[in-house]
Parts: structure tokens; C-alpha cells; sequence
């Protein structure tokens, strides 16, 4: 079909084009990518379903608001390398997004085509021109502002960081990123696998920036290694943004949980993804071996999902998501439980664990668990689960990982007392500006608002970048 | 990647290593430590740093070849380098006028409590020092510990120097003696520091270790290195890696030590046999 003449109804008519993906029996046994992603006829075909609605509501649904009508257009008219340069004009890592987003809760929510069929797969759309652009060799950079003779430092290199950083380079700021572990990314890096967001991926998006003229230093902790104090006085920044993420992993505190093959879902993905312990011994971080064994995964977001996808792939005999409360509950997106299903991932819903149990080495046998039925709505909004008497059982496991998420990591609260916090430790800030408390620091993305999705700590980042940018050249 | 500026055998598999690290080298205290990763397929280590020359920009490690990771780090000499050290990592151990402190070092252990030891010096106490060694070729640091010591005792397993036997029995000796002692920090295998700990607690002394949990990140963000301390769950790389002594769950940090033996050894004997392969002639 022509992009030029086809009418409203014709595009209407055109149904949600599916991603390819490598079948669930294979993929269960390998680390590559699940989604194979779109091919120019089929990204061209979902392109055409596109209505291009005056007001496009799916923007104001996108944290960064690309533009999403222009870009899918190009993209209908087969200028792909075009779609890729409109969406960067907003959002520095398409590649990611277009694969990690919760799209179904953010821009696909608000699609007019998806009031009456599925909304337009804008996420797979973004993904396939941002590839195309990166796999065609023809990443143009864009255009660097004149330098304003202004230092920022950024610490940590995760999205909120990396999004801040792109726009202030950008605006001719110097900008030095400083990160914490051996490798850049955060989250992208050591949380989310190999198997849904690709390292060499989450790379390629960094070399753009290396590019542009970020300076990354590694290996660096802040509160550690460094203070913001010193930042700001012994080392002349004009202003920090501060993305270092909810790293600091919640366990149940039941008994039991010190037993050999209790894990925290950071450290057993932080060995899986950064540590690549799925290949040793050729890398030489071990991990869990999971070989025929019965692995409990306690949780239900999208951390959960990522570990006992993970385990299955490791070799576990039974995979199994332990959940308390019901699947409509579960925080994690629809996409993933519907692959962790067709991976062959067994969900144990309604189930709360009340005691780890071990042998005399130690190890971990079992998980003394409850059964649960469904109450009133809490708080939160969600029906409350509520232990049925007297269902105590024991579900036999030599592994468990925990995933109910993750606080803020104490270094930087304890050694910059002067930037305010909240109870939950999550750092206070005003959401015009992302300005903390402390002259000169802004902050953003899960520090801020607790664990969240990689496009809000985009979104905050561009906004610290904005105000830090106004700031420095009033 | 960060630079190797001197290497050199102290005892038989004890290498000082001396890295350029200036950020470190200006901000470490006694008591903190570094993670290593030798090489690009390579694991995180954590090591205590045992000194540091801020104006040079350098820390000093003392390693002891243990499994791969040691053992190939064992095998770098001075202009060789390293992928990543980042630091320095953990609280820095309290030190205030004690009064009469004891620093207790077991093996390698004497390398980890060196710098608390200096630092109790510097803090005012009357440092008595017991570094403990399986036999007369495995003491090290003896100058060093000397220099920082009102009083200085090596103890050897075997007899061959110093006082025979282990360096709980010098303690105890040391306690029968009607020495005051205000504060004891030990430093060296798990089983040591547990018996250290029984020694001083019918007699209420405050007793400080440092424990060597496994640990992945080293920042907090993990909770590998979690450890029991009274009731509590503490990351031993945030919160500490020095404990109350009369607190520490000494069995189950035993305990989750052997979580990858196996796979352990299996990295140290493919290692070994790349060396061999690797030896000319």
C-alpha cells in the first residue's frame, strides 16, 4: 500500500503486525534476544496504521514526548534513517526504550486506533528505526551547541544519567559522568538480561555519546571514591545531577533467608547480565548452577520475571514465580508474563513464603509457604491478599530469588546530609526542575521516585537538564 | 585500565602490589578496601587496602594466591595492568583512644589489620601486636608491624620462630599476664577470628573483625556479602566490613563461604593448567 493514498478506513483495516520471535522451546535454552524485530515490510505495513491524528495524544502518553506521528511516518514512507533522527530530536536511547518500555501503559495507551483495535506498535516502531539507523552505519550526530565553559557532573551512567548528560553536552555544556561499577548503563547493564535488551545494543546507544564528547569515568563511588562536596569545591562543578538509582535490594526478613541459595534478584541478575557468570567458566563470576534444580522466584514485577526467565535459561528443572497476590495484580507488563508463560515459567500465584528451610549443610530446600485469597482493595488500590488459615505447605526449591524491589542505596545520604530525603530515603526534590535541597544539585529518575521504568528517569533527567542548563546561563 | 607500579613476593604466594589509583590513594582510611577485577572475562575481588601514598597516587594490596583470581593478579609485575580497582570501599574502622589495643593478624590477615594497627598507633593507644603464621617463611610485615608496636609478638604453628603455638594462645597469655586490655581487632581466617572472639568475651573486652564474605559489587547493591550481626542482616560491604565480634554469626558466614567451591576449584585448576602450558621448556 501507498503511504501517499490510502484512506483512513484502508489503514484501519490493517492489523497489528506481530514481532517475529524465536520460538519459546528454543529460546528457554539461550541468552540471544527474544524479539527478532521488525523487518522493513513489516515496520513500513504497522507504519501505515497509523492515523495521524491532529492533536496525537500518544505524544503527551511518552515521558519525553517524541514526536510519534512525524517519525511513524517517515517510516511509512520508507525514509527509516529519517524516522531514527526524528525520534533522537527527544529521546537518546531508542534503541532501549523501544524495547524496555512499558508502552501499553505510556504512548500505545493513548493511541486513537487503539480505542476500537490494538494501538500501533509504536514501541516495535521506534526499535526497528533506531536499529536500522545503528545497524545502516549512517548514526549522524547531532549538533553540539558552543561551549559555554560550564562543568556538570552526572553520577551514575543509568538512564536518568545518560539522558541528562546527552541534552547538556548538547547545549555545550562539559559533562563528566561518574559511575560506580566497571561498566556503563546501570540498570540496562547488570538488571535487564541479555535475552530482552542486548549489550552490544545498550553499548552502541553509549558510543554515540562518548562521541559527542562525555567524558565516562568508571570505577568511581560516589560517597566513596568521591564526595558532592568535593565535586562542587575541589573539583569546580557548576552543578550535579545525581541518577544513581533504587539499588539497594529489599529482602523478606523471614527466617531462613541467609541460607545457601538465597539470593536478592540485583545480585543474581548483577552476575547473569554484567558479570556474564551464563558463560563460565570463560567469564570467572560463578552463580547458582541451576541445572536440573527447582528455583522460586519471589515477586511479580519485572525484575521477577527477568530472574526466573534467566533461571530457566540457566538450566532449571522447574521455574516458578511465587506471587501473593493474584496475575491481574502483577506490576510486571503483560508482554513478559505471556513470554515467562511460553518459556514454560510456572506461576504459583496467591502464595506468600513465611520461612526459608535448609539441610544440615545449610542449602535451601524448601519454602514453608501460605496460601492466599483475595481481600478488599488496599491502598494502593489493589485487592488485598489476605492467608488462608491453616494452608501452610512446603514447596521443595534449592534456589530462591527475592524480588519484592529495591530502596535507595545510604552512601550519598550519609555523606551529603545538607540534600533532603524522604522517609522512604528517596531524595527530595521540586518536579518543575528536579532541584534537591542542596545549591547546585538536582536529582532524578528511581533515587527520586522510588523503583520506576528507564523512560521516567529519562524524562527526569531531561528535565534536571533543562533547569540546570537555565540556570548556568541566566 | 590502571597501572602496576611495583609487585614483589613477600613470602612464598604473598605479593605486594603497589597500583596507581590517585582518587583512592587520597581517600582511603584504615579498615576500607577495593574491588579488583584483573581482567576482561574477569571476576570482582574484593581486597583491603594495606597502604597508600596520596602524593604518588598509589595504594598498596597484599595479596595471597588463593583460587584464579589471586593468582593470576599474583602473576602481574610492575608495568603490567589491571581492568578496574574502585574504592575505597566500606567504613572505615572506628578508632578512638582505646586505651591498650590488640591487633591480632592471621596469615595474609596481618596485611588486612596493618593499617588499624597504624592507625590505632596514630590514635593514641598502646598497641600490642600478635601476627600469627604457619611457619617461620610465611611471616610478613614483621618490620612494619615492629615499628607500630609498643610490644610485638609472631606466633608460628609450628614453633619454627617466635612464640609456638597460635595467637589465641598469646592472647590468652597475655590476658593471664593481668594486662589490661581495652580493645582487641583480629584479623585472619574465619576459625581464628571465632576462637579470638571466645577468648575475649568472659572478659567483656571490645573485640572488632573483619570479615571476608563472598561479595559481588561491593556497594551495597546486592546483598551477597550479607552477614548476621546479633539479629541483624548487615552488607558487610556497606556496614562494614568491621563487626562486633561477640555478635558475628561466625557459622553461617562459614557456611555461605562454600557456595561456589565447586566452581572454584574449577577455575583454579583450568588457570593452573594454562600456566603449565604457558611455561617455557
Amino acid at each position: 500500500m501507498d503511504a501517499q493514498h490510502i484512506t483512513k478506513k484502508e489503514r484501519m483495516a490493517i492489523p497489528r503486525q506481530e514481532m517475529p520471535a524465536q520460538n519459546p522451546d528454543v529460546r528457554n535454552k539461550n541468552f540471544r534476544e527474544v524479539n527478532l524485530g521488525y523487518t522493513a515490510e513489516l515496520a513500513q505495513q504497522e507504519a501505515l496504521r497509523c492515523i495521524q491524528c491532529k492533536d496525537a495524544p500518544c505524544i503527551k502518553g511518552c515521558p519525553v514526548n517524541i514526536k510519534i506521528d512525524q517519525f511513524i511516518k517517515l517510516i511509512a514512507e520508507g525514509d527509516f534513517t529519517g524516522a531514527a533522527r526524528k525520534i533522537k530530536e527527544d529521546n537518546v536511547l531508542p534503541a532501549i526504550c523501544g524495547r524496555v518500555c512499558p508502552q501499553e501503559d505510556q504512548c500505545e495507551k493513548e493511541c486513537v486506533v487503539g480505542r476500537k483495535n490494538k494501538p500501533v506498535a509504536i514501541g516495535n516502531l521506534e526499535r526497528f528505526a533506531a536499529d536500522y539507523e545503528r545497524e545502516s552505519g549512517s548514526v549522524e550526530l547531532p549538533k553540539v551547541q558552543p561551549a559555554t565553559g560550564k562543568k556538570i557532573a552526572v553520577i551514575g551512567s543509568g538512564p536518568a544519567g545518560l539522558s541528562c548528560a546527552n541534552d547538556l553536552i548538547q547545549l555545550g555544556h562539559a559533562v563528566t559522568v561518574f559511575e560506580a561499577l566497571h561498566e556503563l548503563g546501570g540498570v540496562l547493564m547488570y538488571g535487564i538480561p541479555e535475552f530482552r535488551l542486548p549489550k552490544s545494543i545498550v553499548q552502541g546507544e553509549l558510543e554515540g555519546l562518548k562521541k559527542l564528547g562525555v567524558n565516562f569515568v568508571t570505577n568511581t563511588v560516589a560517597g566513596r571514591t568521591v564526595t558532592i562536596d568535593e565535586l562542587l569545591k575541589d573539583e569546580d562543578f557548576d552543578a550535579i545531577f545525581i541518577g544513581v538509582g533504587a539499588g539497594l535490594p529489599w529482602f523478606m526478613g523471614i527466617p531462613g533467608e541467609n541460607l545457601l541459595g538465597v539470593y536478592s534478584a540485583n545480585e543474581f541478575l548483577t552476575r547473569v547480565n554484567l558479570m556474564k557468570s551464563y558463560r563460565f567458566p570463560d567469564n570467572d563470576t560463578p552463580v547458582f548452577n541451576c541445572k536440573g534444580k527447582n528455583v522460586a522466584v519471589f515477586g511479580g514485577g519485572n525484575t521477577a520475571m527477568d530472574a526466573v526467565r534467566t533461571a530457566k535459561r540457566l538450566g532449571a528443572e522447574h521455574a516458578y514465580i511465587v506471587y501473593r497476590r493474584s496475575e491481574a495484580e502483577m506490576p510486571a507488563r503483560k508482554e513478559e508474563i505471556h513470554h515467562a508463560k511460553e518459556e514454560g515459567i510456572e506461576f504459583l500465584l496467591l502464595m506468600n513464603p513465611l520461612e526459608f528451610i535448609g539441610n544440615e549443610q545449610q542449602w535451601l530446600t524448601g519454602a514453608k509457604c501460605l496460601k492466599m485469597e483475595l481481600g478488599e482493595p488496599d491502598e494502593s488500590g489493589r485487592r488485598k491478599p489476605v492467608p488462608i488459615k491453616g494452608s501452610e505447605f512446603i514447596l521443595p526449591i534449592d534456589m530462591a530469588v527475592i524480588s519484592i524491589g529495591n530502596g535507595s542505596n545510604p552512601l550519598i545520604n550519609q555523606t551529603t546530609p545538607d540534600i533532603a530525603v524522604s522517609k522512604r530515603d528517596t531524595i527530595v526534590v521540586d518536579i518543575n526542575t528536579m532541584a534537591t535541597s542542596k545549591e547546585s544539585v538536582y536529582a532524578g529518575g528511581d533515587i527520586v521516585t522510588g523503583g520506576a521504568t528507564v523512560i521516567l528517569a529519562m524524562g527526569a533527567g531531561r528535565t534536571a537538564a533543562k533547569a540546570i542548563h537555565e540556570k548556568l546561563t541566566r | 585500565m590502571y597501572t602496576i607500579i611495583s609487585s614483589v613476593f613477600l613470602a612464598e604466594n604473598i605479593k605486594k602490589i603497589e597500583i596507581e589509583a590517585p582518587r583512592i590513594a587520597k581517600k582511603r582510611k584504615a579498615g576500607q578496601f577495593v574491588m579488583i577485577r584483573v581482567g576482561q572475562t574477569g571476576e570482582r575481588v574484593p581486597l583491603t587496602i594495606a597502604g597508600s601514598d596520596p602524593e604518588k597516587g598509589t595504594i598498596t594490596i597484599i595479596v595471597q594466591g588463593m583460587g584464579k583470581s589471586t593468582r593470576e593478579l599474583n602473576s602481574k609485575e610492575a608495568g603490567d595492568t589491571i581492568s578496574d580497582i574502585v574504592g575505597p570501599l566500606g567504613t572505615p574502622s572506628h578508632i578512638e583512644k582505646f586505651g591498650t589495643a590488640v591487633s591480632i593478624g592471621g596469615g595474609v590477615g596481618t596485611a588486612i589489620a596493618y593499617p588499624t594497627a597504624v592507625a590505632l598507633k596514630e590514635g593514641g593507644n598502646y598497641v600490642i601486636t600478635i601476627n600469627g603464621a604457619r611457619s617461620k617463611d610465611l611471616v610478613i610485615l614483621e618490620e612494619e608491624m615492629n615499628a607500630v608496636s609498643d610490644e610485638a609478638y609472631i606466633t608460628t604453628d609450628d614453633g619454627s620462630y617466635g612464640f609456638h603455638g597460635f595467637v589465641t594462645q598469646k592472647l590468652q597469655q597475655l590476658i593471664d599476664s593481668g594486662k589490661k586490655i581495652d580493645y582487641v581487632l583480629a584479623i585472619g581466617p574465619i576459625p581464628m577470628m571465632r576462637a579470638i572472639a571466645e577468648v575475649t568475651r568472659p572478659y567483656n573486652i571490645k573485640t572488632m573483625v573483619s570479615l571476608n564474605p563472598i561479595m559481588v559489587d561491593g556497594t551495597g547493591m546486592c546483598g551477597g556479602c550479607r552477614v548476621t550481626i546479633g539479629n541483624e542482616i548487615k552488607f558487610a560491604c556497606v556496614d562494614g566490613p568491621e563487626f562486633d565480634a561477640h555478635l558475628v554469626d561466625f557459622k553461617n558466614l562459614t557456611d555461605r563461604n562454600k557456595l561456589y567451591l565447586p566452581e572454584e576449584k574449577q577455575s583454579a585448576e583450568t588457570f593452573a593448567h594454562q600456566c603449565n602450558l604457558n611455561k617455557p621448556g
